[in-house]
């Protein structure tokens, strides 16, 4: 959709479009500062953390955060029951976030798009037999599925991520084939397939690029989704384990001493909302500008 | 009706086939056997695991372990806890209704403080109130509530000292369980203040477990207010000179009810999801807590049977929205 620069009127471009109905949303464009920001701070990381996040510092057990009594400038929020540095571990801890929120939209995106362009193209037996699967996947309770899952492929960072695409699959699958089934009916694809296009070159070139904009949005809602689920997971003692800087991983591992100790519990969970709200804002956003019929 | 109502009946006929199916084959993946996990590191003779595997069934083509287990369940045998050898039907039964008073509790707050702060919301559109609102609303429901239950913790068990910091009722007191919920079971104990402190322990796992609800209900009537408030037909009765409060609450709240229905509906994944958060920081003896445990015991016949009994509830309770759905719009029935 480019808009073309030669007539009389000058049209802004689609992008500029994008932009000015995105930015409308003043709680959006708070939440892509939050996104730039941590995604700057992580890629960094190695330069913006003041510590290695699992170098233990003997003499620093439990260390309060800076500004209280007993805090040290060395430590910005305090250190852990062995001595880690927590403001060192958070920024680790927001890296692996965001691969996280990547590798699961992107697994879960990429085979839901498969799946949905292929029942939609397939009909009959296929269809129905994949979407009688994901329609069972729906029944079971998001975090329950997933902690099965973890609980068979034993618990490790990459089994929760795992579990967590697959729980999250339905979603974009059935969102893929509605769209395309929608689109499938246009005038375009029929004088395509009468061009003689394969089906291949059907469902990848000429429909999916029309499917993008609920795929997008759901994306973007579906990364704070994983980040929060696979924190969860890591809670459970399912996800990541330490001494991995995971969020959900330090806040289990503060489980035994965080009444003593409201530094530890804090900080990573402020983590985890401030992060989860921040993807929620932009995808809230994101909807309203690329798909005005969902907006509420 | 009725045939609307036998129709969503057979419905869910093959998706708890499905179920089952999912359920089976999910064990199926733990790797090594069940006889194999049972005996664990003690190790087992290699005859003894034979013929343990063959008094088992497992030696059988898979299909056929299927069926076998289709009808086990059909006759409401889930098979026995490893560890404990009680039946895990039996488990179930008596740790569900923890699980239910919570759940209950829960979405009874996020109605009761939901729906009034959405129909606010959306009459006073625009104002600060509606803005304040809706950004507690997406904080709400971006919460990792097992957090959030851990800092209640803290700041008002622990900091505060108000409420206790887990279990369902004081130790000083002994209920004989008759219905299973503490709240009616105290009540009906006669042991002075038994009722407060059931009441005291329930507070915080309700708010905790009550967020995200609570954040959705919010939301959602604030939508469908604004859409029923836009509406010919309450023009008509403001027109018509009735009082404010009667049109947004008889008029314009009824109508916008149907999709609030439905989102409650669906918040009961979210709260089966949630529960096993908020039981497992809680140490509330309901379902979630008992099924986390199944996990760190490898107890798979638990985990098995109790993660097919929560699929089934919430077949159960989807077809129950369906169902009220259909009573509260005609216009689907057919």
């Amino acid at each position: 959709m480019s808009a073309s620069t030669d007539t009389a009127v000058a049209v802004p471009s689609a992008l500029r479009l994008f932009w000015r109905s995105f930015a409308e949303n003043r709680g959006a464009v708070v939440g892509l500062a939050i996104m730039l920001l941590l995604i700057v701070v992580a890629a960094l990381a190695d330069v913006t953390a003041p510590h290695s996040p699992i170098e233990q510092f003997r003499d620093h057990f439990l260390t309060p955060p800076s500004w209280s009594p007993g805090g040290t400038s060395a430590f910005l929020l305090g250190t852990d029951d062995v001595g880690r540095d927590i403001f060192a571990r958070l920024i680790y801890g927001a890296r692996l976030s965001l691969v996280i929120g990547l590798s699961v939209v992107a697994l879960s995106l990429g085979a839901g798009t498969v799946l949905g362009l292929t029942t939609a193209f397939a009909g009959g037996i296929v269809d129905t037999v994949i979407m009688r699967l994901m329609d069972i996947l729906l029944v079971f309770p998001s975090l329950l599925l997933a902690i099965v899952i973890v609980a068979i492929l034993g618990p490790s960072l990459t089994n929760a991520m795992i579990a967590v695409a697959i729980v999250a699959l339905p979603n974009y699958t059935r969102l893929a084939r509605a769209s395309a089934l929608s689109e499938m009916s246009r005038d375009y694809v029929t004088a395509s397939r009468s061009a003689g296009a394969s089906t291949l070159r059907l469902m990848f070139s000429a429909v999916l690029p029309n499917c993008t904009a609920p795929l997008i949005v759901q994306a973007s809602l579906g990364f704070s989704s994983a980040i929060l689920d696979a924190a969860a997971l890591g809670f459970l003692g399912l996800g990541a384990q330490p001494p991995t800087p995971e969020w959900g991983t330090m806040l289990a591992g503060a489980l035994q001493y965080y009444q003593r100790a409201w530094w530890v519990l804090t900080f990573p969970g402020v983590s985890i909302l401030v992060t989860v709200l921040a993807f929620n804002l932009f995808g809230d956003g994101l909807r309203d500008a690329l798909d005005p019929k969902l907006k509420r | 009706m009725f045939r609307f109502l036998l129709r969503r009946i057979a419905l869910i006929i093959p998706t708890f086939i499905g179920v089952t199916f999912l359920s089976f084959v999910l064990i199926h993946l733990v790797p090594g056997d069940p006889i194999e996990v049972r005996f664990g590191e003690r190790g087992i003779k290699p005859e003894r695991l034979a013929e343990l595997r063959h008094a088992a069934g497992l030696d059988r083509p898979l299909w056929e372990q299927f069926l076998a287990y289709e009808n086990q369940v059909a006759h409401f045998n889930l098979g026995e806890s490893v560890t404990t050898h009680n039946p895990v039907w039996q488990e179930f039964l008596t740790l569900f209704p923890a699980t239910v008073e919570l759940s209950l509790c829960a979405i009874l707050f996020a109605i009761i403080v939901g729906l009034p702060l959405g129909v606010i919301a959306a009459v006073k559109r625009g104002s600060p109130f509606d803005y304040g609102l809706m950004g507690l609303s997406v904080t709400g429901a971006s919460m990792p509530i097992f957090w959030w239950g851990l800092m209640m913790i803290l700041i008002f068990s622990v900091g505060l000292g108000w409420t206790p910091v887990s279990g369902r009722i004081s130790d000083a007191f002994y209920i004989e369980p008759w219905t299973g919920f503490m709240l009616i079971d105290a009540w009906f104990s006669d042991d002075a203040g038994a009722v407060q402190s059931a009441f005291s322990h329930l507070i915080l796992p309700t708010i905790v477990l009550g967020t995200i609800p609570l954040a959705t209900v919010a939301r959602m009537t604030r939508s469908s207010m604004l859409e029923v408030l836009g509406e010919d037909f309450i023009r008509t009765a403001r027109a018509k000179g009735l009082s404010g409060f009667r049109v947004v609450v008889i008029h314009a709240l009824r109508n916008a009810l149907i999709p609030v229905v439905t989102v409650i509906g669906l918040q009961v994944g979210t709260l089966l999801g949630g529960a096993i958060l908020t039981e497992t920081i809680f140490s509330w003896p309901g379902v979630g807590h008992w099924l986390i445990e199944s996990i760190q015991r490898r107890d798979y016949p638990v985990l098995q049977g109790g993660t097919l009994l929560v699929a089934t509830l919430a077949i159960v309770v989807n077809l129950g929205v369906d169902l009220t759905y259909g009573v509260l719009n005609p216009r689907i029935r057919r």
